[in-house]
């Protein structure tokens, strides 16, 4: 099959970037959407042109490492990462869009790379326990109800990619800094910090210019873990019970 | 955000099903504009109650729209190079509430310039609320401007009560069904309720 791409090309951070478009052709429908940026760039490499930049690592949907908006989407038109989104999903000769996360915290580093180290300093604030927890406990020291364990899973399946960031009409980090907050916040080893750790977390990510949450929902449309959106309002339940207490 | 609108709500929904006592006539309508100056005697003066309520209802508004210029202005801040690839992102309800917010700004002033202060009104009297809103729904704009109005007040409830509940965090997975269905529902009937009105005086049931 083949496909027109029109590329987000940008040479540095402070230089000025442009869409650039390139007939791609000879490709198959199961390639992934990386493999196909791969089989541009070898073309690239080969007539003297700089290859396009993008991150990218483990090519399986776990890593969080790539990430690129595909036709106005994040990670694409599949509910998955953009390394296990596969040719089948467009048209034989569709006009794709490639573009890069777009916030003012995820300043272009190059092509479609974007600094996401905005995400790890949220983190920092308090997405950690602080205990020493030495080797791995016995499993069941410590109960947990089923119904907690489910939600702290379902919350630390967040990948921390950015689509969420990348998909919100805001530029809000609303839903990761919520999964990273609950996943915690909701288990019995995060407890103990869980004000300090919402709290912290939360400032921290307004810190980082981050837009504010309008509950537009298009950020867990977006993200290639199923990170459930009322996990925002779990985080701002934590929020407003740790103002409250001293 | 929430807790504003949650306040312009509550006032809405008192203020819709007041306005249906139209339907029992103009002394029984007049009569309850007229109640609505006495509540709180006498401890309190007359209308004093309706002031406090305007005091109320305006810093309810004000804050709300200050709230809403901030998240407006972070959310540009926050995203300064905007996507090359446009697509309609959210559904309609989510995509209007910045400028069905405005539109309902300027309709609540000229509400209050038509049926409070009578300025713009046809008729213009006061303690004569029943005629005034005839006249009001004898007028093609009056009709327009206030459809136009309570389509936009349904769609900026129909996201905003289920915005608000997650902002307070009252929407946890469980309760968020029944929170969009009461969203919906209660943006039904508000619309619903207040456009009977205008209805029914053009279809001569109030005149």
């Amino acid at each position: 099959m083949r496909l027109t791409l029109r590329v987000w090309r940008q040479s540095g951070p402070e230089a000025p970037g442009h869409l650039a478009e390139y007939e791609v052709d000879g490709l198959s429908a199961d390639m992934s959407f990386l493999e196909l940026l791969d089989v541009l760039n070898e073309r690239l490499a080969l007539g003297g042109e700089e290859p396009v930049a993008f991150d990218h690592d483990c090519r399986e949907g776990i890593c969080g490492a790539c990430g690129m908006v595909v036709n106005g989407r994040a990670h694409g038109p599949e509910p998955t990462t953009a390394c296990q989104l596969h040719l089948r999903s467009f048209a034989d000769g569709e006009v794709v869009d490639v573009e890069p996360w777009r916030a003012a915290a995820f300043p272009v580093v190059k092509d479609l790379v974007v600094d996401r180290s905005a995400l790890d300093r949220v983190i920092g604030a308090g997405g950690y326990v602080t205990a020493p927890t030495g080797s791995a406990p016995e499993a069941h020291a410590t109960p947990v109800p089923a119904a907690d364990a489910e939600r702290a899973f379902a919350d630390a399946a967040c990948i921390g990619c950015g689509a969420c960031v990348a998909a919100c009409p805001n530029g809000s980090a609303a839903l990761f800094t919520a999964a990273k907050v609950n996943h915690l916040n909701t288990l019995p080893q995060g407890a103990p910090e869980a004000d300090r750790r919402v709290l912290s977390m939360v400032s921290a990510m307004d810190a980082e210019g981050f837009g504010g949450c309008t509950s537009a929902g298009e950020c867990a449309r977006a993200c290639p873990a199923g990170i459930p959106l009322p996990t925002i309002a779990a985080m701002n339940r934590a929020y407003l019970r740790a103002t409250r207490r001293p | 955000m929430a807790v504003t609108g949650a306040v312009m709500l509550a006032y809405l929904v008192a203020h819709m099903l007041g306005n249906l006592k139209i339907f029992f006539g103009p002394e029984e309508f007049n009569g309850y504009a007229h109640w609505l100056r006495t509540i709180g005697a006498p401890v309190l003066h007359h209308g004093w109650f309706l002031w406090l309520l305007r005091a109320g209802l305006l810093t309810a508004v004000v804050l709300h729209g200050v709230a809403a210029y901030q998240l407006t202005r972070r959310a540009r801040a926050a995203r300064p190079v905007r996507y090359a690839h446009r697509r309609a992102r959210t559904d309609y309800a989510t995509r209007t509430m910045r400028w069905g917010g405005v539109i309902l700004a300027l309709f609540v002033v000229w509400h209050l310039l038509d049926l409070t202060t009578g300025t713009v009104n046809p008729h213009g009297r006061p303690g004569q609320s029943y005629q005034n809103v005839v006249a009001t729904f004898g007028t093609w704009y009056g009709n327009a401007v206030y459809g136009v109005a309570m389509l936009a007040l349904g769609l900026h409830v129909r996201h905003g009560l289920l915005a608000a509940a997650r902002s307070l965090g009252l929407a946890g997975a469980r309760a968020e069904r029944a929170l969009r269905a009461t969203g919906t529902g209660l943006a039904l009937a508000l619309t619903a309720g207040f456009l009977v009105v205008p209805v029914a005086v053009m279809t001569k049931v109030v005149s």
